[in-house]
Order: C-alpha cells, then sequence, then structure tokens
C-alpha cells in the first residue's frame, strides 16, 4: 500500500492507476477507508454517506448498503416510484428493500422522457418510455459492482454472481455498500456490453413489489407541495377575475390590509395577490377587497350557448382529419343509416390537492418546490417571466396530490403565479395557494364537445360508411406544443379515439370544428378519448341492438382484423360470465372496448336500475399493457381509472351562466364516493411485448360501457354525459 | 387571542384569530403537516382528525370551538385498531397519490374504534365523508376489512 507511489502513476495513467487503486483498497483492512483518504479526503466518505455513490444518472449506492433511484418522472398516484424502480432493481439484482426513490432533478440532458424529447411525465408513458432505459442502468450499476468485486477478490468478473444485493463468488462476498466507493469511481460500461435479463429470467418485475412504508402516505408524513416549511415562508393567494379573460380595472385593498397576519398586497397578471403569514390570514383578508373587472375581453356565454353553437358547426363541413373512401356517397345512396348526436361538458381535474406552488426568487434566479409533472417547459416559462436562462431556475420536486393532466399545464399557469408573487418578494420563499373554490374555477377544463356519427348499414346490419364530425376546442391551440402538435389544422387530441377507427368500415371519414372559446382547456386524463371513446361505443352499441345482435359478438365481427381488441374482449367477456350468468330483474350488462396510450382495455358493467336513479354494481375489466412490471399497481390504476371515469360518466360537469362557471366546490361538482364505487375485478392479458401505458387507458371505456348496461335495461341510447335516466 | 388546544396529549399555546379553523392551526401554526386542506367546507375528508375519538373536518371546526377537547391528528395515533389501519394501508398498498389518506386512515381508525367489525355498508356509511379522486375505495375497503380481521383476530374485541 505505498500510496505516494499510487499516486505517481495515478497521474501518468489515471486508467492502469485505477485499477491498482483498487487492488490496494482492496488489501487493505480498512479498503474503503483507504481509497476515500485518496481520493478526495473526507469529502467522498462524507458524499457516499450523504448521498450515495453515483453510479450513473438514476443509481446511487450508499455505503449502509440503500439504492437510491431517481425517479425522472411525477410520482403522482400512478405508481412510478415502485414501477421505475422494480425495473433498476430487477436488472442490478438487488434486493427490493434495499431501494429508496427520489424525484430527479430538474435536468433534461438527464431525466428526458425519451418519447417527448424534454423531461416530462404525461401521456401515460412513464414506464413505456423508462423500461429499457432504467433496466440499462441498474445492470451497468451491476457491471460496476462485478468489476470492483472482480478487482478486489482478482477473480474473472464473469464468474461472479450477484443476488438479492449481494455479490458473491466462492468464499468471497460483498454487499453492494461494501462496494459502493469503489465501484461507483469505474468507468461506466458501454450500454452495447450490457445484457439484459429475458423475461423469463425476471425476479421483480412481473411481482406485486410494495411501495416502502418510509415514503409516509400512510402516516402524514409524506411531502407535498401544501407541506413545504421554509424559513420565513410567507403565504400567497390570488383574488382571480370571476370570468376568464377579465382583467383588474381597480381595486381597494385598505380593509385586507388591515387584516390581522396581512403583509402586502399588489396586483399582478391573473389578478390580485394577498400575502400573509399564514393561509387563513390571506383568505380572510381576500375577502375583504374591492376589486372592479373589466370585462371587456371576457369570455360572457353561457356553456348552453357554446353547445348550440357546437350543434350547429356539426351540421357543416370542418377541417379533414381522416378520410378513407367516399362516405357521403355511401351515406346519401344507402337507404338504411343511423345517425346520433352526443354532448360532452367541460370537465375540472378536481384532484384532490388543490394547485399550489412554492418559489422563491432571488435576483435572476428562481428557486422552486412543488409537484413538478413538466420540469422542461416550466424552467423555460419561469426563466422567461424572470428574463434569465433556464440553468438559473432549480425546481425541486415533491409528491403532487393526484394530477389528472391538471399539473402539466401548457401555460405553466399556476406556476407562474407564483414565480409571480414571489419576485415582488424578492429573497422570500413564497407560497401560492388556491382554494377549492379557486382550484374549480380556474378554467383548464376538458372541453366541451358535440358530435355527430353517421353510418350506412349494410344487409346485415353492419356499417358500410362512417362519418363522424366533432365540435370543441382545440387543447393544444395557443401553446407550445402547436406546431408539433397540430398538423392541417387538425388537433389530434380532438380526434383521437375516432381516427384509426378500430372496427372495420370500408369508408370513413373524420372532421373537425375548432372553435375559439374564452374557457382554457386542457388534457384530462385519457385526451381526447375521454369522449371518442364513448361516441364510438355507443353508437356501435346502437347498431348492434338495431341488427338485433349481441353486442360482443357484433364488436368481434367488426374486430376481425384486430387480434388485440378481440383478445382483451373476450377475456372481459369470459370472466363477466357475457351470456352465460343470468342478472337479477332491473339489472343490465354493458361492455366497450377502447385502446389508447398503446394498450387495450375492454371493461364489462352490470348496472341496476331503480327508477329514475341507478347504480353501477360490478366492473370486469381485462387490460393487455405488455409486460405488466407490477400486477397490482396494474390493478389498482385500472380501478383507478374506473373510478375517474365513472365520476365523469355519473355526475361531474363544469357549467357556465353569463361567463360564470357555476361549479364552486365538492357539493356542486359531485364526484364519486365510495358509496358510489363498484366492485371492480381486473385481469392482466399475460404478455412478453414492452410494457404500454397504464394511467389513462381504463378511462375511456367505463362511461360508454354504463350508458350501454343502462341501455340493455332501458333500450334507450344515452348520448350525453353525465348519464341522466329522465 | 390565545388559546390552549390538547393535540395529540400535548398542550399548545396559539395565539390566532378565534375563527381560524383548527386545520389551519395545526398546519400552519403547529406543523403538524398530515392533516390536510382539500375543500375548507367539510364536503372531502382530507381534513379530518378525531375530537374526543371522534372523525371531525377540522376545516369547519374553529380554534375556539376546539378549546378543552382531546384532539388527535394522525401524528398522534396510536390505537391498536390506528395501528392495523396503517398496516393495512401499506400492506394493500391502498395509497395511490396519498394526499387524502390521512383523512382516510382517520375516519377508518374511527371507525374500526366504535365498530370492531363493520358490514360493506357500514364501512360505506363511514367513508363516504372522504373524498379519493384517484379512486382507492376498493382498497380502502380491502384495508379496512383486513384490520379489523386482524383486530378482532388479536384483540379479542377488547376495544
Amino acid at each position: 500500500m505505498n500510496i505516494r507511489r499510487f499516486l505517481k502513476s495515478d497521474a501518468a495513467a489515471p486508467d492502469t492507476s485505477r485499477r491498482a487503486f483498487l487492488k490496494v483498497s482492496a488489501g487493505a483492512s480498512a479498503g474503503l477507508m483507504l481509497g476515500v483518504s485518496f481520493t478526495a479526503p473526507s469529502a467522498l466518505a462524507q458524499q457516499a454517506a450523504d448521498t450515495g455513490m453515483e453510479f450513473n444518472a438514476f443509481v446511487s449506492i450508499s455505503p449502509d448498503n440503500t439504492v437510491k433511484v431517481l425517479i425522472k418522472h411525477l410520482e403522482m398516484g400512478q405508481g412510478v416510484y415502485t414501477g421505475l424502480a422494480t425495473c433498476v432493481a430487477e436488472e442490478l439484482d438487488a434486493a427490493w428493500d434495499q431501494v429508496v426513490c427520489e424525484h430527479a432533478p430538474a435536468d433534461v440532458s438527464k431525466y428526458a422522457n425519451l418519447l417527448m424529447g424534454q423531461q416530462g411525465t404525461g401521456g401515460s408513458t412513464a414506464m413505456a418510455n423508462s423500461f429499457m432505459q432504467m433496466r440499462q442502468a441498474g445492470a451497468a450499476a451491476r457491471a460496476m459492482l462485478v468489476a470492483a468485486a472482480a478487482a478486489q477478490w482478482q477473480v474473472d468478473a464473469s464468474d461472479i454472481t450477484v443476488s438479492d444485493g449481494v455479490v458473491s463468488h466462492g468464499n468471497h462476498s460483498a454487499s453492494f455498500g461494501e462496494l459502493a466507493v469503489a465501484a461507483a469511481q469505474l468507468p461506466a460500461p458501454d450500454r452495447a456490453t450490457l445484457t439484459l435479463k429475458t423475461p423469463a429470467e425476471f425476479k421483480l418485475i412481473g411481482q406485486d413489489n410494495t411501495l416502502r412504508k418510509d415514503v409516509g402516505k400512510h402516516n402524514g408524513t409524506a411531502i407535498y407541495t401544501q407541506d413545504v416549511k421554509l424559513p420565513g415562508m410567507l403565504t400567497a393567494v390570488v383574488a382571480h377575475p370571476p370570468r376568464f379573460g377579465a382583467r383588474v380595472r381597480s381595486f381597494d385593498a385598505s380593509a385586507a390590509l388591515a387584516r390581522r397576519g396581512v403583509q402586502q398586497v399588489f396586483e399582478i397578471d391573473t389578478g390580485i395577490a394577498v400575502v400573509a403569514s399564514d393561509y387563513w390570514s390571506a383568505i380572510k383578508a381576500r375577502e375583504l377587497l374591492q376589486i372592479e373587472w373589466d370585462d371587456s375581453a371576457a369570455e360572457t356565454r353561457s356553456s348552453g350557448d357554446i353547445l348550440a353553437q357546437y350543434r350547429d358547426l356539426v351540421e357543416t363541413p370542418g377541417a379533414m382529419a381522416e378520410s378513407h373512401g367516399n362516405p357521403d356517397a355511401a351515406l346519401s345512396a344507402s337507404s338504411d343509416v343511423t345517425e346520433l348526436m352526443f354532448e360532452y361538458p367541460y370537465l375540472a381535474h378536481a384532484q384532490m390537492e388543490p394547485m399550489n406552488c412554492v418559489a422563491q426568487v432571488n435576483g435572476d434566479a428562481a428557486e422552486m418546490w412543488y409537484g413538478c409533472q413538466s420540469p422542461t417547459s416550466d424552467k423555460a416559462a419561469i426563466a422567461g417571466v424572470l428574463g434569465t436562462s433556464g440553468d438559473k431556475v432549480t425546481i425541486h420536486t415533491v409528491f403532487a396530490g393526484g394530477g389528472f393532466g391538471r399539473r402539466a399545464n401548457p401555460a405553466s399557469d399556476y406556476v407562474l403565479e407564483a414565480v409571480r408573487v414571489a419576485r415582488q418578494i424578492p429573497n422570500t420563499p413564497v407560497k401560492l395557494v388556491w382554494s377549492r373554490e379557486d382550484d374549480m374555477q380556474a378554467g383548464y377544463y376538458r372541453p366541451a364537445y358535440v358530435h355527430k356519427l353517421s353510418a350506412a348499414l349494410d344487409a346485415a346490419g353492419k356499417p358500410s360508411a362512417l362519418k363522424v364530425r366533432i365540435a370543441g376546442q382545440s387543447i393544444m391551440a395557443g401553446t407550445s406544443m402547436a406546431a408539433l402538435m397540430i398538423n392541417n389544422g387538425i388537433d389530434n387530441t380532438s380526434v383521437e379515439g375516432l381516427t384509426e377507427f378500430a372496427y372495420d368500415v370500408p369508408e370513413r371519414q373524420v372532421e373537425l370544428h375548432s372553435p375559439q372559446v374564452g374557457v382554457p382547456v386542457q388534457w384530462w386524463r385519457s385526451v381526447g378519448h375521454t369522449h371518442t371513446a364513448f361516441s364510438k361505443e355507443v353508437f356501435i352499441d346502437a347498431l348492434a341492438r338495431k341488427a338485433g345482435a349481441d353486442p360482443v359478438a357484433y364488436r368481434l365481427e367488426l374486430l376481425k382484423n384486430n387480434p388485440r381488441e378481440t383478445a382483451v374482449l373476450k377475456l372481459a367477456a369470459e370472466k363477466a360470465g357475457w351470456g352465460t350468468t343470468e342478472l337479477p330483474e332491473g339489472w343490465g350488462r354493458g361492455v366497450a372496448v377502447h385502446t389508447s396510450f398503446g394498450s387495450t382495455v375492454a371493461e364489462i358493467v352490470d348496472v341496476s336500475v331503480q327508477g329514475n336513479n341507478f347504480k353501477v354494481e360490478r366492473v370486469v375489466a381485462a387490460i393487455d399493457c405488455g409486460i405488466a412490471v407490477n400486477p397490482s399497481i396494474v390493478k389498482a390504476q385500472v380501478e383507478s381509472a374506473i373510478a375517474y371515469g365513472l365520476s365523469a360518466a355519473l355526475a361531474d360537469e363544469v357549467t357556465l351562466t353569463n361567463g360564470l362557471v357555476d361549479q364552486t366546490n365538492f357539493h356542486n361538482y359531485r364526484v364519486l364516493r365510495m358509496n358510489a364505487m363498484p366492485v371492480v375485478e381486473t385481469h392482466i392479458v399475460p404478455s412478453t411485448n414492452a410494457p404500454s401505458g397504464v394511467g389513462e387507458p381504463g378511462t375511456p371505456p367505463i362511461a360508454p360501457a354504463v350508458a350501454n348496461a343502462l341501455a340493455a335495461v332501458t333500450g334507450r341510447t344515452f348520448t350525453r354525459l353525465p348519464l341522466r335516466l329522465a | 387571542m390565545a388559546y390552549l388546544l390538547t393535540i395529540n396529549g400535548q398542550s399548545h399555546e396559539v395565539d390566532v384569530e378565534g375563527d381560524m379553523p383548527l386545520l389551519w392551526v395545526v398546519r400552519d401554526h403547529l406543523n403538524l403537516t398530515g392533516t390536510k386542506f382539500g375543500c375548507g367546507m367539510a364536503q372531502c375528508g382530507a381534513c379530518t382528525v378525531h375530537v374526543d375519538g371522534v372523525a371531525t373536518r377540522t376545516c369547519v371546526m374553529t380554534v375556539a370551538d376546539s378549546v378543552g377537547k382531546n384532539i388527535t391528528t394522525i401524528e398522534g395515533l396510536q390505537s391498536p385498531q390506528a395501528m392495523a389501519v396503517q398496516q393495512a394501508w401499506v400492506d394493500l398498498q391502498v395509497p395511490q397519490c396519498g394526499y387524502c389518506q390521512s383523512g382516510q386512515v382517520m375516519s377508518a381508525t374511527a371507525l374500526l374504534e366504535q365498530n370492531p367489525n363493520p358490514t360493506d355498508a357500514d364501512i360505506d356509511a363511514a367513508m363516504s365523508g372522504n373524498i379519493c379522486r384517484c379512486g382507492t375505495y376498493p382498497r380502502i375497503k380491502a384495508g379496512i376489512k383486513m384490520a379489523a380481521t386482524q383486530f378482532t383476530n388479536a384483540a379479542g374485541g377488547a376495544a
């Protein structure tokens, strides 16, 4: 152990010396300490103990044997902590209970969503884009541990085994923690040299690994934006205009300023900010503001007027989204045409944690703490407001209390509001908190839509031509993604699900009207499929009933060229006892199947009807999502997606009266509660295909399956959401 | 004005306006952030604590009305029922986003403390004041049943 000599050779030939260093370390009884004392006296030991040794952008291992996985996606309930860590742990051959997770920093150079090209969570892509990347990160760290062990033990790396967090060879064995300091300093292996496991070799993937207890979601210790506490932090609330597009004309803050705890009141772009020592002081002071609003640029229509405009629009030709053959000619030539109009309301996300964000602005730099879903675009937007560069913006991501789309706001609305407040109080952390009412009335809703579907039927009652017209606001228009997502005037999120029609219909076309309305809109769990799947599945069901056919058999006929939907539909039908079990009097059974975000889900619903009331009693779901990395989470997400979609099917609806949003809180935006939650059984189609979406694909089929179950009881076709028997 | 509160077995004196809801006293002034804000009008249950053993929405209970009461927040849960509920929540992976789960755990614990063997209808009645937008309702129900089984097996109705 001649450190002096080692130092010399290190300077001359770093690669050789690194190996020499490892041998030296291994030979010492306190090998790690020796290595540490050379490389960076105490600093490395401290780093190793504090944050672990970094193996790559995703994996750090501490001497205490903790494997930390950095999660590049926002954990908002969909299970990315567990799912992505499972992929790392699988190829690392870690023991599951040594793995902890932490949100990755906002750094697109390391943590981009590989399907988006920027760091961000959405479109049910978290597992789909990370599956190989996380496994490679785990395999790379494993290779480094093996190389370090091989050097220490002077054995061939290929003879070393790794299992459950222990590296072994003959009589040698070491924990990851024991090898961490040495291994982390080795060069990262070339990705091409890594051999990943085959599905048959998986030990953790495919198992119901559980999220560790210490994330604290069972005992109140998990930290959300709402819980962030910083020294000297103030709380801000903002009085927003009651109508979208209105501005402040004038305001009087004298009474508000007199309220105990209030520090400042000032105007920002989005309204009047009240900054106080705590939330209650701020919210009570806000009630004392006297504000005159300028409605000259505001949206003042009622939602009924907007839907009436859409009903007119679908009677006129729109922009062509998709065209096969000449359905117009087929429809005018046909003696058997079925036509249905569908209507969909605006929907609020109503995630449990109302929007909030902590910001501190120091000169041209900003530090942020929140459940950040779109680090890259939020960062750019923050830098834009401050007139600075993205590298001056630091984002600390914490757990998000639900998202369902809302937190990935293309305008970074709530994030920028926090920055605009905080910049008025430099060097002070400010927590912007929205009340439930603020959240409910802030817009960025799932757009309202009207659809018109017309089909020409052949002699067997099958559609030979289908024409679809859709009217509703574009989600992408006016956002930074418009150039990418709107092609030839078609926002794909307005038509997805009715374009690339799953059923065999030879001639079809989809037309789109995207009127401008002053109500801010945004994606909502499963985006366009929230409405297109309903029209498609209710329409097909109506055609089946008209033909006197069994709805499952009718669909299977039209899915002859779609083996995936066929398999999923058959599985759900079999598990639900479709056509084989009797239902009680007054009950009905309905079906829907739909593919979105790369996954196919079929749902079969039993409803009971009493007078003008009904209850959804049971849902049997089948999903093909490729490899189910964690079947328990897949099932939880299908249940969740069903609950979320069922809430909209039964009750959710945002309406406007003369531009004022009618709903304010959960007493008049009536979301699903436990007493209306059906029994849900989820069946996963076994697969060795790469994982596809799980968070959203369960939502689209539920509303049409319920509508079709009601149709089975009543004989009526339900074309409007939320569903009403009377 | 100063108010003397008994929270999790400890006395706390807070100097706040008398109309401040207990929710904001515990969150903003006592740094007990396990109790969550969801609606501010007793509609969602995220702010549920136990007041003299009864599941209570703190977003509409003023600090003035909280004086002299025995208040337990999620941070102070100790009963065997609470431990069984929390273990079931972990075992069954009940939480998704988790934001509502403090309130769910408080309501579920209060239910089991009063009714060690609840039926589905009992659970629906006790839990329908707690909204979960992630739709964890089936697992909440299963978690309560699992906790009830553990509790009744272990303690034999000692509640």
